[in-house]
């Protein structure tokens, strides 16, 4: 993955619009959390394969970003974006890692169901 | 360590053997005991990407799966089974289909003692519903027919609940088989033994145990 190119991000959020996309959202905080501080909650999310369309999508922030899709009858949205990927087939792979470079955050756009 | 018929490893992610675990199914495996490794997942979901990332969300799986290989190879496991389900899931499944799969396995290999998590006592949900899920496919045969169960726990509050693990194997002669099962591991352990690395190469004792002795509780079923 590449650290985010707003503009290229941009044209790919773009270029996916008002199209049937499916969709992989996932948050995390790891599954060792509250195993190794006690006093962290631990919270997290996942999607995958929700089949929407969006009308318009936008990149914003100065880093880590934010990414929202307007859809047909609500919104997904992701905060913490830092790299992303166009991959070979034709993929939007946004994802936030931490300094660790652990994963914290990840936006996938697609128009064929992930594995 | 007892020589055994058959030994049946069940964890949920790759990687899950090689911590606490591989220094005892090599040494089994150097005694002339089969061993079986079912890996329910590939750890899809795994979070070190690495800084600048190496790979991505879609990718980890291949990688995974081929590490897992390698570790395997590296242990000399010769029956490795990866059953397909997903990383982060294995609680929201049914429970009879869990069961089911662990119970058919059972069947099929006949195994003596079987390696698993011991549930609500290892941290992570899969692990715990991995565990869970021997449990109860162990359980449901005649008590005599039952292999040995043996758990991991790592919970913060498992030996004030559980007692003091009552199987300590100590494998210090396959420590460094037991090394290059984690290194096999690369995407996911590198930062880790990239930390431990200098403790390693001065033999630090706290290391030298925590790297030579793998604790188990032994399961006790109520009927």
């Amino acid at each position: 993955m590449e650290v985010v190119d707003v503009n290229r991000v941009q044209e790919a959020i773009n270029q996916l619009a008002n199209k049937d996309v499916y969709i992989h959202l996932e948050t995390t905080n790891g599954a060792y959390a509250s195993h190794y501080d006690q006093t962290f909650f631990s919270a997290g999310a996942y999607i995958r394969n929700a089949l929407v369309r969006y009308e318009i999508g936008k990149i914003t922030g100065d880093g880590p970003y934010r990414v929202g899709l307007k859809i047909n009858l609500g919104w997904v949205y992701a905060e913490g974006i830092t790299h992303f990927e166009m991959d070979p087939q034709g993929r939007l792979l946004l994802a936030g890692h931490d300094y660790k470079g652990k994963l914290a955050v990840a936006l996938e756009i697609s128009t064929t169901p992930f594995d | 360590m007892k020589k055994e018929r058959h030994v049946l490893v069940v964890f949920p992610h790759p990687d899950d053997e090689a911590f606490g675990v591989s220094g005892t199914i090599a040494t089994h495996i150097k005694n002339g005991t089969p061993v079986t490794y079912a890996c329910l997942t590939l750890g899809e979901m795994g979070r070190n990407m690495g800084n600048p990332p190496f790979t991505n969300r879609e990718e980890l799986p291949k990688i995974r799966k081929k590490e897992l290989m390698e570790a395997a190879r590296t242990l000399g496991i010769q029956d490795l089974r990866m059953m397909g389900l997903r990383d982060k899931t294995i609680e929201f499944e049914d429970d009879d289909k869990m069961t089911n799969l662990i119970s058919s396995l059972i069947e099929e290999l006949n195994p003596s003692l079987v390696i698993t998590f011991y549930p609500g006592y290892a941290v992570h949900p899969d692990h715990n519903a991995t565990g869970a899920a021997v449990i109860r496919a162990v359980e449901k045969m005649p008590a005599a027919a039952r292999p040995t169960v043996h758990c991991v726990a790592f919970s913060n509050d498992c030996v004030e609940k559980l007692g003091e693990a009552d199987i300590i194997n100590n494998i210090t002669p396959v420590n460094e088989l037991k090394l290059a099962a984690i290194k096999a591991h690369r995407s996911q352990t590198e930062a880790t033994l990239a930390d431990m690395e200098e403790k390693l190469k001065n033999q630090d004792p706290q290391v030298m145990v925590w790297l030579n002795n793998e604790r188990f509780w032994t399961y006790k079923f109520d009927k």
